[in-house]
């Protein structure tokens, strides 16, 4: 075990905090639950060797715009500077430590917190210290204060199709290296255009962040849970479909074709609560779906370690950032949007179409529920230990999405970083 | 001719639109709309920035139908309740083009094992229609204060 912590000062794990041994197969409980866990995510893994998601380009359009984000726990301010560069660095003061930024974003030349009113430029370095020579000859700094050696911690910026991503490490390799070929190609294959917001809301979440994400990775709940989305043969398992997982097992992508010819007799043999017959929709012209990729793909998930989620279903495009809020509790930021050249008719559909995700989505509004049935189902076992078999034990790519590959993949990357 | 929209009339509605959801009689809601109709939930944020995505949107009637539909047949979620408290419905417009209405709102969520919470406080903002001598809303706008929801929106607002 290589971690920091003394063995055993982990109130909520077995002593000491060892992973179950051998595969990748087991998750035990105390990993949802202990502070320390938290504590060390900061650390190694947000502030680690990863690319985390902080807004879209299209959010900070023109110099001057900003937005106000975080990275894990750290709060941060992403900003379009006057030479049209996006900086992101640290919301926080380098004097007392106070916010920097206190709102969700806007447009400024320049920051001065309010405490003491020093004064950062767009690139999150001091540019002025109030009363920096004192007043009347008297106070002041000291001769030795140098400027240039305070200032918020900055991050390094990677702009991916208009996706902004930031790094507090120098050893994190290029985003494309990053997100590996095909979930980069996935990623293109969507983001191909400008992009407008159409809405943007933050969904809290009672159950800690990383249940959510496995949650978007995990394709073998989504036609069991979400009954919507299978009685309109969206989205069966037993239609065509599949997987990538990214080689170091962070990011990924699960997609699916339509295919109404496909059998529909393994949900009803198994007497599985999705199959629910005779179920049909007044106005169904929601699902009048536009094949604006022209490649016949319904539905694509995708995810990018630690943070990211890209989703189309259908003509609904979304981003969704996850961000942990303690132990217990994310936030789930999601920015709906559609492309500068829709049509009134195109836009229009988007609307309707969002009704599908969101917190109130008729496939995904489970999604904000299930990962707090774990955490409270879970809440006197943290010796114990969740089951990933399903497709086996690797993180291979598969031709199914009866497998949790992708979830293993997570927590192949987790453990990683973490050093667990 | 048409009957006039007085304040009473609307005051019926709004009694009549709460008194359905918090009594999960939701079959009746999409009643309560006129024939061309729009309902949405947003939030004051993507009100005031013109974002046009809603939480909940629905331009037709049939979507509020089969937003009931889904609740009874298909989503997940725990058993819950509502209990809607609403202000007084400022009328800022009535003439021959019809009433438009801001009403306040705080909605109260009840789990089934008791825990009670705010869920959410904002603002109605209400077109009206005749619809026969039956007053109906032409158009719900349902602002919510804070940009964030809880777990999920299950029950419309």
């Amino acid at each position: 075990m290589n971690v920091n912590i003394a063995p055993g000062s982990i109130p909520n794990a077995p002593e000491p905090m060892e992973w179950p041994e051998g595969t990748l197969t087991r998750v035990p409980y105390w990993v949802y639950q202990s502070p320390e866990v938290t504590a060390l995510e900061q650390q190694r893994l947000f502030e680690g060797p990863v690319w985390n998601f902080l807004c879209l380009e299209a959010e900070v359009g023109k110099p001057g715009d900003y937005r106000t984000t975080f990275v894990g726990a750290m709060p941060v301010i992403v900003a379009r500077d006057f030479d049209d560069e996006i900086y992101a660095f640290e919301n926080r003061c380098a004097h007392r430590g106070a916010l920097i930024a206190l709102d969700g974003g806007g447009h400024a030349r320049d920051f001065t917190c309010v405490y003491h009113a020093w004064n950062y430029d767009l690139k999150g370095n001091l540019k002025a210290v109030a009363f920096e020579d004192g007043v009347n000859g008297k106070g002041g700094m000291g001769k030795t204060f140098c400027r240039a050696d305070h200032g918020p911690r900055k991050l390094r910026i990677a702009l991916f199709c208009g996706l902004v991503f930031g790094s507090l490490s120098d050893d994190v390799p290029p985003i494309e290296e990053y997100l590996g070929e095909e979930v980069a190609r996935l990623i293109k294959r969507v983001l191909h255009k400008p992009v407008v917001v159409t809405g943007r809301y933050t969904q809290m979440l009672p159950n800690n962040w990383k249940l959510y994400f496995e949650n978007v990775k995990d394709t073998y709940h989504a036609s069991l849970l979400h009954t919507f989305f299978t009685t309109f043969r969206i989205n069966r398992l037993s239609q065509r479909g599949g997987m990538v997982v990214s080689p170091d097992g962070g990011n990924h992508a699960s997609f699916s074709f339509i295919d109404t010819k496909n059998n529909e007799t393994n949900y009803a043999a198994m007497g599985i609560r999705s199959e629910n017959e005779g179920f049909a929709l007044k106005d169904p012209s929601l699902l009048e779906v536009v094949d604006e990729f022209n490649d016949g793909c319904q539905m694509q998930i995708l995810t990018v370690f630690p943070n990211f989620v890209l989703q189309q279903i259908q003509n609904a495009l979304a981003v969704r950032q996850v961000l942990p809020a303690g132990q217990t509790e994310t936030a789930l930021n999601w920015t709906t949007f559609g492309f500068a050249d829709d049509t009134p008719e195109m836009a229009r559909l988007r609307l309707r179409q969002n009704n599908l995700a969101g917190p109130a989505g008729y496939v995904s509004m489970e999604d904000g529920a299930v990962g707090g049935f774990v955490q409270r189902g879970i809440a006197a076992a943290s010796g114990e230990r969740a089951v990933l078999e399903m497709g086996g034990s690797s993180t291979a790519n598969e031709g199914t999405r009866a497998t949790e590959a992708s979830v293993r993949g997570f927590w192949k990357r987790y453990r990683g970083l973490m050093g667990i | 001719m048409s009957a006039a929209i007085t304040i009473e009339r609307i005051l019926a509605l709004q009694a009549r639109y709460t008194r359905c959801i918090d009594n999960n009689a939701l079959e009746e809601w999409p009643d309560l709309f006129a024939d061309e109709c729009l309902y949405v939930v947003t939030t004051a944020e993507n009100h005031r920035n013109g974002y046009p995505s809603g939480i909940i949107y629905a331009d037709t009637k049939n979507m509020l139908v089969d937003r009931v539909t889904a609740l009874r047949q298909a989503n997940v979620y725990e058993k819950q309740s509502y209990r809607h408290i609403l202000g007084l419905p400022n009328v800022t417009k009535n003439d021959d083009a019809g009433a438009e209405s801001e009403t306040p709102f705080l909605v109260v969520r009840i789990m089934h094992d008791g825990q009670t919470s705010i869920f959410a406080t904002g603002v109605y903002l209400d077109t009206y229609r005749n619809a026969g001598s039956d007053l109906k809303f032409g158009r719900r706008i349902a602002v919510c204060d804070s940009s964030r929801i809880d777990t999920l929106l299950a029950l419309p607002l």
